[in-house]
């Protein structure tokens, strides 16, 4: 293991957030709160309770969940870009690292930075509206899990992108729109029953309902289910990249 | 001498179909210059990069110092460093961070005492906390050599390095280039400028539409294929080439004032002794005389030529 390698990666990549500190941490935790100004505080006191929880506290995970998913998959698909785009990435087909070393610094900084900026959304969203975390531990567990999950799919969409547009669009019109119809902002269950099952296709779904049950105990599936569908999409991500490392897919001729 | 990179039977056909290798036999020994000539699309870029692993290879192998570089990358590209042809560098960076990137990217734990040293030989220490796109072209092509060296290979890649690179720079980074031959580092370079290869260059290898034309020492190649020219200033204009020198094939210039009697380096001198008495017996006088050797941008125009 070209442990220095991996190190170097990692510690270039969280360079480049320190860079963008503005764009890469103040912009989603701007966002954030802007959300639960609006949903959380405004609109949310006059909503009826969800399950017993406030609405304002209802919509935590969800906010979370929307900023780790969109960061994490841009974030690394950014990381993983930006060298093909500039022409740097020779030095890295040049050196003594193996896909998984490469694999770990990229994945590993924007995985990290992916939970960084959901601790601090969490800790913003308590500004303004009062929650509990029942099962901190779990909570952890999804929080990193999904990092890591979307950050491999990142790591994807960067090596198959041919242009910054490419690069955003799945973030912007698949993540975003998944992540809004996953239960956000919503209950699966208030939902009419046709919709209810539809939107059992939505994977961010069960990310979302897992996560929630970590704070709040109650869920709209199955904890294990989720659980095994955010493995279910990390083996997924896995097994692209280890095929795309082996043909050399768009990375080398 | 030692080989220290051993390429055997290299083929390489791209996926659009362009064969940019054919059977390419080659090997470098160890602590020499290296020059690599060809024209445009001959190849040169596509060996480099297969040797240090940007490419894949097609057929055939690549062994440095032993180390197959596809089975024992690891080892193989510890020990070589690439400068690229062009300016890839990470323009947000400062010259330390990349510099510092680099070594740990090949796999060596942090030295900043070496870091030092090799950013002061390439006078780039005054420029370390600068960021590299506020550098001069010329000085983001030393950061790009830093970058190279910063793992301390033993094997040193330069790929037209001194393209766009003014004067002053050219001469700095040949002077760098002898310094580390004289350390012990191998150099393989390709280039445009034919004559700092003829400057620098222990071998040189000609490779034309992905093969290798020729590989040879400068000063043999320079003698089995230089010709030179022996010039001499008439003090008469001759009309015509006397029908009694026909056996030189003399040429004589265009204003008349000049013969130029063309011979091969390696034949023995006696037949100049014999023109010259002959021009003598026939009353050819001259005022000047001189000799000059081709160059070896001329034997390089000459093979691309020959099969052009």
């Amino acid at each position: 293991m070209n442990f220095y390698a991996i190190k170097a990666i990692y510690l270039f990549e969280l360079a480049r957030t320190w860079r963008t500190l503005m764009q890469s941490i103040a912009s989603p935790v701007l966002s954030t709160s802007l959300y639960f100004i609006v949903f959380g505080s405004a609109i949310g006191s006059r909503m009826v309770a969800i399950d017993g929880i406030s609405y304002g506290a209802f919509i935590v995970p969800g906010l979370i969940m929307l900023t780790v998913l969109t960061e994490s998959t841009s974030n690394a698909s950014f990381g993983i870009y930006m060298p093909k785009f500039s022409g740097t990435i020779y030095e890295i087909l040049s050196a003594p690292i193996s896909a998984i070393e490469i694999i770990l610094g990229y994945v590993g900084a924007a995985a990290s930075k992916a939970i960084l900026l959901g601790l601090i959304i969490l800790l913003t969203a308590r500004f303004f509206v009062d929650f509990s975390i029942e099962h901190p531990l779990w909570m952890l567990a999804f929080l990193v899990l999904t990092a890591i999950s979307f950050s491999l799919f990142g790591f994807i969409i960067g090596v198959l992108a041919n242009s910054f547009e490419q690069l955003q669009i799945v973030p912007l019109m698949v993540i975003t729109p998944l992540t809004f119809l996953g239960g956000s902002f919503y209950s699966i269950s208030m939902l009419p029953p046709l919709w209810q099952q539809i939107t059992l296709f939505n994977p961010v779904v069960y990310l979302i309902s897992g996560f929630r049950w970590s704070f709040y105990g109650v869920a709209d599936v199955n904890v294990g289910l989720s659980l095994a569908m955010i493995l279910l999409f990390m083996a997924l991500c896995i097994g692209v990249i280890c095929w795309i490392f082996h043909t050399g897919y768009k990375v080398k001729v | 001498m030692q080989s220290v990179i051993q390429v055997n039977q290299l083929s390489k056909t791209y996926p659009s179909g362009f064969q940019a290798l054919q059977n390419v036999q080659l090997e470098i020994r160890r602590g020499e210059i290296f020059a690599l000539l060809g024209p445009n699309g001959a190849g040169k870029t596509t060996l480099i990069s297969i040797i240090c692993g940007i490419v894949n290879p097609g057929t055939g192998s690549v062994l440095v110092d032993g180390l197959d570089i596809v089975k024992q990358y690891r080892q193989a590209r510890q020990r070589i460093g690439l400068v690229p042809q062009e300016l890839s560098v990470s323009i947000f960076e400062t010259v330390w961070d990349t510099v510092s990137f680099s070594r740990g990217l090949f796999g060596k734990p942090a030295d900043p005492a070496y870091l030092q040293q090799l950013l002061k030989d390439l006078s780039l220490w005054d420029k370390k906390d600068s960021k590299i796109m506020a550098l001069s072209g010329g000085m983001k092509r030393r950061v790009l050599i830093a970058k190279a060296l910063a793992h301390q290979p033993q094997i040193l890649f330069l790929d037209e390095p001194t393209a766009g690179v003014d004067v002053e720079l050219r001469r700095d980074m040949w002077q760098m280039i002898r310094r580390l031959r004289d350390s012990g580092v191998t150099i393989i370079l390709t280039t445009h400028y034919i004559e700092e290869a003829e400057d620098m260059a222990d071998r040189i290898g000609v490779i034309r539409a992905g093969k290798l034309v020729l590989v040879d020492d400068k000063s043999s190649l320079m003698q089995k294929l230089g010709k030179k020219q022996l010039l001499l200033q008439l003090v008469e204009p001759l009309p015509e080439i006397p029908p009694a020198l026909a056996a030189y094939q003399l040429q004589l210039s265009a204003d008349n004032r000049q013969l130029i009697y063309t011979y091969d380096a390696q034949q023995e001198q006696a037949t100049i002794t014999t023109l010259l008495r002959q021009l003598n017996g026939l009353g050819v006088e001259f005022s000047d005389l001189n000799t000059q050797e081709s160059s070896l941008e001329d034997i390089f125009i000459g093979l691309i030529g020959d099969a052009a």
